[in-house]
């Protein structure tokens, strides 16, 4: 697995003896923190807990970017503009990716004040064979590079790929669910992502003592039965020990010695960055999540500020460089990839604020400084700056986040008071949605199924309402003149039992080969041991599904068969309740939708005992999914969208903003823990006469939708307007920023179905 | 509802419709209920569509504190409910029912009028309202029976109780390059209000043609088709005359 750069057993002997330092003496890099049970053994949170300084006041401290930041972020967007002409601006297509594969790479090492590239060259694309060497060919192809015939015949030939396991062992039903698309975006040939390292440790502690603490954990191991769970453990422990050196190397080819903590606040910086480079040199995840770092670094900043080492001017230009280096991450994906999830998204997610279990906020001067950047270099979609809203929290923060949305549409909200309960006060979002303990918690990432299909399939006895075959188990069709409730009802339900098995067997089958063939040894290096998994599952549609059985139950909906016998379209006489309406009769459904399948979920076995949960969110793949399914009992038309994760139809919430919210506040977060992805436009006006005006009430509107138990909001504050002028000028727009399902993306990168998708959807205004 | 007086849960109106998210009539996050029926035919109307008093539906005030009540987390921060219309002062019973029920239920309310009423109609609901809204549509009475096609008179006559009662109150104008904004209009208008005791800020509103496609719908003409709104020069002009004043406009 990977290349090797350090001797075959690791070092495991050597290094061993050296016993961690006593907690009295603090080493040199550890002067002035205070010193607690992380001291002695790996806890970060427990660092940051015993050393961090919340901040209670507003962003009067922030400067703008240095001559030096303005300089380099110059240079970035020109190479930028050149990739988004090309498609992809470099790519390798011999050397696969690994720590330590690709020498060194600079953009300008005069101006980089933070250092390190996926590659030997900035915005050029590794290729990463170990998930599938398909999607590598093809992606390289469509861009017009040609493979390296070696590296395909090392990779078909002598060394198995994570995408090839997967189709050894997938079942016929299996297939034909992913191919009729009621099973869509399974992590079967590429990285599944969404595992956050702990990269905060690399920075607190160096690489000797993490290897040492790996190498604690395995010799706990040795007098274990060697039962499989066992050996696979020892060999992923081994692993790790072997990328943590990997990482030190490659740190040493920049001239760092990752080996120690970081000294300063801007080793901090450069240790941590370092270790996330780490982890996408190793793996293209769908989601390569930041984590929780900001109040982290805050405490080196603090530290720097206060030895009067460091001016305000400099570390925001850390924080600059930084995030820049972390817009400019790049996998190579294939075109339909970038149609499922487009604007070549990484999920770089960091979380931002939040409360402490002990009621002090999280929120500290680099919690500001972070959002900053979105003003020193412009919006951006990436890093995925999350903020984990808590009534708690400091009302000029509050104010500062919701100024930063009315003027970037770039940040999203997650409910902090929500989550806390379940997973304490160090978790961070992966991907869009998906709250974790960081370093201690990862997920099975298991893309989606498409409800609105298989409801259609409850009412056609299985059938593909598309190609007619028979994709799920024969049951008989309904053949009512005028569908009736209970039937479908039932029919559904079944449905969904049968689901959820066939797709959590699917996900086992992926999880299991991800592990074996395309193991996250880095990302892995930098949690515990005992890790706490989840599968993650996830359903589109829903919205969809609810109108469909509001229709079905309050108005009359006929279906239309055709000479195969399937319901292809359906009349609906009188009217219905649509959810987003705040009307408890159609939102009661959403919320029956969400619970029903996801005690099918619970039912199910899981891979490493894996505890299931669920999802609702599309990310942008509302748009293909809608054009693989046909017409609906709600009204939708065959190939149109659905309304992305729990939103609510487009056109079809009509009583308000609010109501809106309300509707989606209802759905449960118990039975859904993997996040409830709700994306909110509304243009200025509608939030008052003036921005501070503007401000206020988005942070009331924030409040009150988290205060109802609302778990996620995207805010985009922006004019329909603004969208069609880029469309037809996406020129001058190469920083649009608009937040979509989860993440945000820039608007000109996406299909031009995907911008009309967008647009067509609800703008919250009122004349 | 058990938590509104039973008395007045049934009494009903009408309505056009309600927003449950208003951010631009009164302070904060309000739920604003606009009223059916209006006797003003303005000419920059942009709810043209509430005039008729017996278009929309009929409501009971019950029916629509069941609505109120289920946005209290956003409502609850500085906002509250506020009554707009069409004219609320056409259904007094109907909305002095709905703002007491408000109140009662811990909402501060706002009633957003042209003040075209006899003040002894107007008292009962006045008592249940926290804050007025009061649209002055123009100063000088020729120009504001153009713009209205009603007298002034009535309007003044409301400034001057609100003012006597000590009613918290802001005063609204729409700003029409060509038609509301003579210098003498706008300085009268500000000398009035400058003389009221209970004003606590004066909203300058820009002319704008959001409602222009309602009059299409409703098969009108609309006279202001080729009014552009104000510049921000003009605007910012007629907010200095206010704020000469001593009068706040945000």
């Amino acid at each position: 697995m990977g290349k090797e750069v350090w001797e075959r057993d690791g070092g495991v002997a050597s290094v061993a003896a050296v016993s961690p330092n006593p907690s009295e003496n603090l080493r040199a890099e550890w002067q002035g923190f205070r010193p607690g049970v992380w001291t002695r053994q790996v806890d970060v949170r427990d660092f940051i807990q015993t050393n961090y300084q919340p901040y209670a006041g507003d962003g009067g401290f922030l400067v703008g970017p240095t001559d030096r930041t303005v300089k380099l972020w110059e240079k970035v967007k020109d190479l930028m503009a050149q990739e988004r002409a090309k498609g992809v601006l470099d790519a390798d297509t011999s050397l696969p990716t690994g720590i330590t594969a690709h020498p060194p790479g600079y953009i300008d090492r005069e101006l980089e004040q933070i250092v390190g590239l996926q590659t030997d060259k900035p915005l050029k694309r590794a290729i990463m064979p170990f998930g599938g060497i398909r999607m590598v060919k093809a992606a390289l192809e469509a861009y017009g590079y040609q493979l390296d015939p070696k590296t395909e015949e090392i990779f078909t030939k002598y060394r198995k790929t994570h995408n090839d396991g997967v189709f050894d062992a997938y079942t016929p039903e299996m297939r034909r669910c992913r191919r009729s698309g009621i099973i869509t975006g399974l992590p079967d040939a590429y990285g599944r992502g969404r595992i956050i390292g702990d990269y905060r440790r690399v920075a607190l502690y160096g690489t000797d003592f993490l290897v040492r603490d790996k190498q604690r954990e395995l010799a706990e191991l040795d007098d274990r039965d060697m039962d499989e769970a066992t050996i696979r453990l020892r060999e992923e422990l081994a692993e790790q020990i072997k990328a943590l050196r990997e990482l030190q190397a490659m740190g040493q080819s920049y001239g760092f010695d990752l080996s120690r903590p970081a000294a300063t606040a801007k080793e901090a910086f450069q240790w941590l960055y370092l270790a996330y480079l780490g982890a996408v040199k190793e793996q293209n995840g769908a989601a390569m999540s930041l984590g929780r770092v900001s109040t982290f670094l805050d405490i080196y900043c603090e530290r720097d500020l206060q030895r009067g080492l460091v001016s305000e001017a400099e570390i925001q230009e850390l924080v600059d460089h930084f995030v820049m280096k972390l817009r400019m991450v790049r996998f190579l994906r294939t075109p339909e990839y970038n149609e499922l999830f487009s604007g070549d998204p990484t999920w770089v997610t960091e979380s931002i604020g939040g409360m402490g279990e002990d009621g002090r906020p999280l929120v500290t001067k680099t919690s500001f400084r972070f959002l900053q950047t979105l003003y020193n270099l412009g919006p951006a979609p990436e890093p995925n700056l999350t903020v984990l809203w808590s009534r708690g929290l400091p009302e000029p923060f509050q104010r500062f986040c919701a100024q930063v949305s009315v003027d970037t549409s770039s940040i999203q909200y997650e409910n902090d008071d929500l989550m806390r309960p379940y997973y304490g006060d160090d978790y961070g979002i992966a991907c869009c949605v998906s709250a974790m303990r960081i370093g201690k918690q990862m997920q099975f990432f298991g893309a989606r199924v498409n409800l609105a299909k298989a409801l259609l399939y409850a009412i056609n006895g299985g059938r593909d309402e598309i190609s007619g075959e028979q994709v799920g188990p024969p049951m008989p069709p309904i053949t009512d003149e005028v569908l009736d409730f209970a039937v479908v009802q039932e029919r559904f339900t079944q449905v969904l039992t049968w689901l959820a098995r066939t797709y959590v067997n699917a996900l086992n089958i992926i999880h299991y080969m991800h592990d074996k063939y395309c193991y996250e040894r880095l990302e892995m290096a930098l949690h515990d041991r005992e890790v706490y998994r989840t599968m993650a599952c996830g359903i589109a549609g829903l919205s969809v599904v609810a109108d469909s059985l509001s229709a079905i139950k309050y108005a009359q909906v006929r279906p239309i068969r055709d000479e195969r016998g399937l319901a292809v379209d359906f009349a609906i006489t009188g009217s219905y309740p649509a959810y987003g309406n705040n009307d408890d009769r159609a939102d009661a459904l959403a919320v029956w939708v969400v619970q029903t399948m996801m005690n099918a979920l619970r039912q199910q076995k899981t891979y490493r005992g894996a505890v299931p949960t669920q999802s609702v969110l599309t990310i942008t793949s509302n748009v293909v999914y809608g054009k693989k399914t046909g017409n609906t009992p709600d009204g939708r038309k065959a190939g149109q969208p659905f309304a992305p994760g729990a939103n609510p139809m487009h056109g079809r919430d009509c009583c308000g903003a609010l109501a809106s919210l309300a509707s989606v506040a209802k759905l449960p977060y118990a039975d859904s823990l993997d996040g409830i992805s709700n994306t909110f436009s509304i243009v200025p006006q509608a939030l008052g006469h003036t921005r501070a005006d503007q401000v206020e009430n988005l942070v009331r509107m924030l409040n009150g939708y988290f205060q109802d138990g609302g778990h996620h909001l995207n805010v985009n504050v922006l004019r329909r307007e603004t969208l069609l002028d880029a469309m037809a000028h996406p020129e001058q727009y190469p920083q649009l920023t608009i937040r979509v399902s989860g993440y945000a993306v820039n608007f000109i990168k996406l299909t031009r179905e995907q911008q009309l998708d967008v647009i067509s959807r609800t703008f919250h205004e009122r004349c | 509802m058990s938590s509104a007086a039973p008395s007045t849960s049934g009494v009903k109106g009408r309505i056009h419709s309600y927003e449950s998210m208003g951010t631009v009539d009164g302070p904060g996050i309000r739920f604003v209920l606009f009223t059916q029926g209006c006797p003003l035919r303005c000419l920059y109307c942009h709810n043209p569509d509430c005039r008729d008093i017996y278009g929309g539906r009929e409501v009971t005030v019950g029916e629509l504190l069941a609505q109120v009540q289920k946005y209290r987390s956003y409502l609850q921060q500085g906002g509250g409910v506020t009554v707009s219309g069409g004219e609320p002062l056409m259904q007094p019973e109907f909305v002095a029912a709905f703002l007491q029920g408000c109140q009662a239920l811990g909402f501060h309310t706002a009633l957003d009028t042209s003040g075209y009423c006899p003040i002894p109609v107007a008292e009962p609901v006045l008592a249940h309202t926290d804050l007025v809204l009061l649209d002055i549509k123009s100063y000088d009475p020729e120009l504001y029976r153009r713009v209205t096609q009603v007298s002034l008179a009535p309007t003044l006559a409301m400034a001057r109780y609100l003012s006597d009662i000590g009613k918290p109150t802001w005063i609204r104008f729409v700003l029409v390059p060509g038609l509301t904004d003579p210098p003498h209009n706008l300085e009268g208008l500000a000398d009035f209000v400058a003389s009221l005791k209970n004003v606590e800020r004066v909203e300058v509103l820009p002319f704008h043609k959001m409602g222009e496609y309602k009059w299409e719908q409703l098969g009108l003409e609309y006279l202001l088709k080729d009014t552009p709104p104000p510049s921000e020069a003009l605007l910012a002009q007629t907010k200095a005359i206010f704020q000469s004043r001593g009068l706040w406009t945000p």
